[in-house]
């Protein structure tokens, strides 16, 4: 689904990204750990085209197409879907009548017709409760007056909408209570097929209890330095990330 | 000034006389003007109203008064609305094009053709070039008086189109809204096969007692042409007057409201939109004088500003010594599209009362480029996503025009020049 070569990327002409490689096949499930300023917000950033990263180096291919030559927006309707570490409220646009012309947008990018009022509703009404997010949230201004929570549950909550092929949830875990992430991992595993796939990236290890990773990843300086099953996680957790360091620091 | 030049504004009168035959003034208001033009000088950037806006484009014309027809009032009568239509050509009735019926206790027709109206003389308005000018060569405009109690069944629209080549027209306006009386008038202005004209625009409002009077004032006269418009307002206790201010097109706009609130208990809203692009130049003056106490006045302006085009805000709100107990709302909320857009924008606030709520507010800014990104992120097209924010920004001004039917003219309108659909 996608892959991900030596990637190197910049910003303000300081190397972050340095040459990282990964590869998701559909249907899998893709941690991404690591320490702060390890680069794991730069990786969703890069990855959903946000203008301000410069790419030096490396390709990403996605479904046979080369998304870093795509715009922002051709990767949202190619089935790229970023879900944001700080979701930004939008004054005076309401959440729904965006989310239709974005529905739209895609539709028409993959020559569909454009969905009636009514099925859009009817998702709406469905997706909502996928995500306990209150009908009267959906409909409100982009997530203006929302708490953490229901921002995080709103990014589900178009995510279910959008119906993306790659997911990237970029720290949807951070500042959460357990309720709340429960019922945010609920709505990525209901969501989850054969034909998609999902990165999680996160700081901490507690995510992973609710969503389960085929892979675990550890980002550290810009590149992976450490792939392994779900088990890693729970290394991480007990011995922290100086132990990666410890250990790059003895193969080095 | 240097006697040896000739007065600009000597020279821009007797330009627009030949064409002048009878005005609608009375003779004694008229000659008085005339006289006064002789010393007066159009405003310069060092006089602080017209600070930001050069009149030049005006004052280095020639223009003249011509009465010329159209044919049809497409597309600018409101669709689907029934109301009085009433018709200005160039400052000029046409009649072919105006309908509207009798109502009791209602008058309604051109300055021109009525006794029982009468415009006021220059003494009542500013002292200001252009409306010394209206006063001394007002061909026409439009007579309303709403006896008291009454209300008008349906709203009137006013259309007034400029067509021709350097035309001015003297637009006199006469709204009387006598007590608890209700009326809604849509001032409108367009443009027909117009190049550079000018029109030159006076309404006097009264709201009498009690009475509630709405105007919409929608301006989307082509980009060579220029106006100068100036409401003089006045109300009355227990009133309630709104005004619209809805600016979509026009070279150069000058628009001056001015309000005096001087009884109890009246309600004042004043909303502005204006939508530049091109070189465009908007300039919305308004002032609301506080005369008395327990009264409210709110006024939200908004714009939109692309390319190398300009805005001017001033809003002055003065609330008088003996006006206790007022709440004063006022703010001015720009968007810039382009890094060449300027605004300038001044509230000001003069409070001699010690017992007021009074708030204002200036803000400008561009577009959020991180709520940008994030509409496209969803799949939204960069066009579309900011289409969207300036509809969601200018929004809430168009949501305070009431009529379903003006609003959905306004919208077209917009889309029309701008390509946004709101």
């Amino acid at each position: 689904m996608i892959k991900i070569e030596n990637l190197h990327a910049s910003i303000d002409g300081k190397e972050i990204l340095k040459g990282l490689n990964l590869e998701v096949k559909p249907g899998e499930v893709h941690a991404i750990m690591g320490p702060n300023g390890a680069g794991k917000s730069t990786l969703a950033s890069v990855l959903a085209g946000r203008e301000e990263f410069e790419v030096t180096q490396g390709s990403v291919d996605f479904d046979g197409k080369d998304l870093l030559e795509m715009d922002t927006e051709i990767r949202a309707r190619e089935g790229l879907f970023l879900a944001f570490q700080y979701p930004v409220e939008i004054p005076g646009v309401s959440n729904i009548n965006f989310l239709r012309t974005a529905m739209n947008e895609i539709r028409e990018h993959k020559g569909l017709e454009q969905i009636s009022a009514k099925d859009f509703m009817a998702m709406v009404r469905e997706k909502s409760k996928l995500v306990e997010l209150d009908a009267k949230l959906a409909s409100r201004a982009v997530n203006e007056g929302f708490s953490g929570g229901e921002k995080k549950r709103n990014e589900i909550f178009q995510m279910a909408m959008l119906e993306p092929k790659l997911a990237i949830l970029d720290e949807t875990d951070s500042g959460l209570d357990i309720d709340a992430l429960r019922i945010v991992a609920n709505g990525v595993n209901t969501l989850k097929t054969k034909d998609n796939a999902t990165i999680v990236i996160t700081h901490y290890q507690r995510l992973l209890d609710y969503i389960v990773p085929d892979f675990v990843h550890v980002l550290y300086n810009g590149k992976i330095v450490k792939t392994g099953p779900k088990e890693l996680a729970l290394e991480l957790e007990e011995k922290g990330y100086d132990w990666i360091k410890q250990e790059l620091g003895e193969n080095a | 000034m240097n006697a040896m030049t000739e007065s600009a504004v000597k020279r821009f009168t007797e330009s627009i006389e030949t064409g002048f035959e009878k005005g609608i003034m009375d003779e004694a208001s008229r000659q008085n003007a005339i006289s006064k033009l002789a010393e007066l000088e159009f405003p310069t950037t060092r006089v602080e109203a017209w600070k930001y806006t050069r009149v030049a484009k005006i004052s280095k014309k020639d223009f003249s008064i011509q009465q010329l027809s159209i044919n049809d009032t497409l597309p600018f009568k409101v669709n689907s609305l029934e109301s009085h239509v009433i018709v200005f050509v160039n400052g000029f009735y046409q009649k072919e094009l105006s309908s509207f019926s009798a109502e009791d206790g209602i008058v309604i027709s051109p300055l021109s053709q009525t006794e029982e109206i009468k415009p006021n003389s220059v003494e009542t308005t500013t002292d200001e070039v252009f409306s010394t000018l209206n006063t001394a060569y007002a061909t026409d405009g439009i007579a309303v008086k709403i006896a008291a109690g009454k209300t008008l069944s349906k709203p009137l629209e006013v259309i007034n189109i400029q067509t021709g080549e350097s035309v001015i027209s003297n637009t006199r306006n006469v709204i009387i809204a006598e007590g608890s009386s209700s009326a809604h008038i849509i001032l409108g202005y367009y443009s027909k096969d117009a190049h550079q004209c000018f029109s030159n625009v006076i309404s006097e409002i009264t709201v009498g007692a009690n009475a509630q009077l709405t105007i919409d004032k929608i301006q989307y006269e082509n980009n060579e042409n220029y106006t100068v418009a100036s409401e003089q307002v006045k109300q009355d206790k227990d009133s309630t007057f709104s005004i619209n201010t809805i600016t979509l097109d026009g070279e150069l706009v000058r628009n001056n409201l001015n309000i005096e609130v001087l009884g109890h208990n009246c309600e004042t809203n004043l909303n502005g939109a204006y939508l530049t692009k091109g070189k465009q130049h908007i300039d919305n003056h308004t002032v609301v004088d506080h005369q008395v106490a327990h009264c409210e006045s709110n006024e939200l302006y908004k714009g939109v500003m692309d390319d190398d085009s300009t805005a001017v805000f001033n809003g002055k709100v003065f609330v008088r010594k003996d006006a206790q107990k007022i709440n004063a709302f006022q703010s001015n909320g720009n968007v810039l599209l382009s890094g060449n857009a300027t605004v300038n924008s001044k509230p000001e606030l003069e409070i001699y009362a010690d017992d007021v709520k009074c708030s204002h507010g200036s803000t400008t800014g561009q577009l959020d480029e991180e709520a940008v990104f994030y509409l496209r992120a969803r799949g939204l097209s960069d066009k579309n996503a900011r289409k969207l924010l300036v509809s969601a920004f200018i929004g809430d001004v168009l949501d305070k025009i009431c009529t379903d039917e003006v609003r959905a003219h306004v919208d077209k309108m917009l889309l029309d020049r701008f390509g946004w659909e709101f």
